[in-house]
């Protein structure tokens, strides 16, 4: 995986409790630094791309391993 | 300009509860503004003490572990069960509790805005609720709903 700053488990968590921890996260860094989001529920490879683009936080990498989806998101500059 | 989400939440059900503290938390999370309007039995959302609940009666969808005929679903304490029931599988799935959603919204700067009418249509009382909610009428949801990006009647 690429390098992060932040890293947030929301693993066994569904929806909308992922999108609404990673902005909470996000929202906690500055611009430029990464958040590596581990996520289970299934939806999210949908779900964080919309939000990613919905709020201008990049999403740099998408990766499934060991039954889990794996984001890295840019914390954008708005 | 950011967008906006006006909901109309008509319903007091637990399973009915969900839909407009899930899409209003989700809609900040995006970027949106987002105001609720609690009309009739949406009141029930506004209460300090959530104490919602699901019923299999007149609800032939719902999932139950046994085939239950509608006549002895009038039984007391079915209610009751099904609503355990629910409850248990929402925190079994990782969903997140309604008194949690409810508190992101708050959080995050959803409006609640308890439609004065129903309030006094039912004698509810202001001390019932959660603090902070404001109060207005169908011109008030209007003028924002007429405005908003996606509304939704709930």
């Amino acid at each position: 995986m690429s390098h992060f700053d932040v890293e947030l488990d929301t693993s066994g968590l569904n929806c909308p409790l992922p999108v609404l921890k990673a902005r909470k996260a996000l929202s906690e860094m500055t611009a430029g630094q990464r958040l590596h989001l581990i996520v289970t529920d299934a939806g999210a490879n949908q779900d964080i791309p919309a939000f990613s683009k919905m709020t201008g936080n990049p999403l740099i990498e998408t990766k499934e391993q060991d039954g889990k989806l794996h984001f890295i998101l840019e914390k954008g500059a708005a | 300009m950011a967008k906006k989400l006006a909901i109309i939440a008509s319903k007091g059900t637990l399973d009915s509860a969900y839909p407009p503290f899930l899409l209003a938390s989700t809609a900040i999370a995006l970027g949106f503004e987002v105001k609720i309007f609690f009309t009739f039995y949406g009141l029930q959302l506004l209460n300090k003490e959530l104490n919602l609940k699901v019923s299999p009666l007149g609800n032939p969808a719902m999932p139950m572990p046994v085939t239950i005929p509608s006549i002895i679903q009038i039984i007391p304490g079915l209610e009751w069960f099904a609503t355990w029931m629910m409850k248990r599988k929402l925190k079994l799935k990782g969903v997140a509790s309604l008194e949690e959603l409810r508190d992101i919204c708050i959080e995050t700067g959803v409006e609640l805005i308890a439609c004065q009418m129903t309030v006094d249509l039912f004698d509810f009382k202001s001390e019932d609720f959660i603090e902070g909610i404001s109060r207005g009428g169908a011109a008030t949801f209007l003028e924002f709903a007429g405005d908003a990006d996606v509304t939704l009647y709930i």
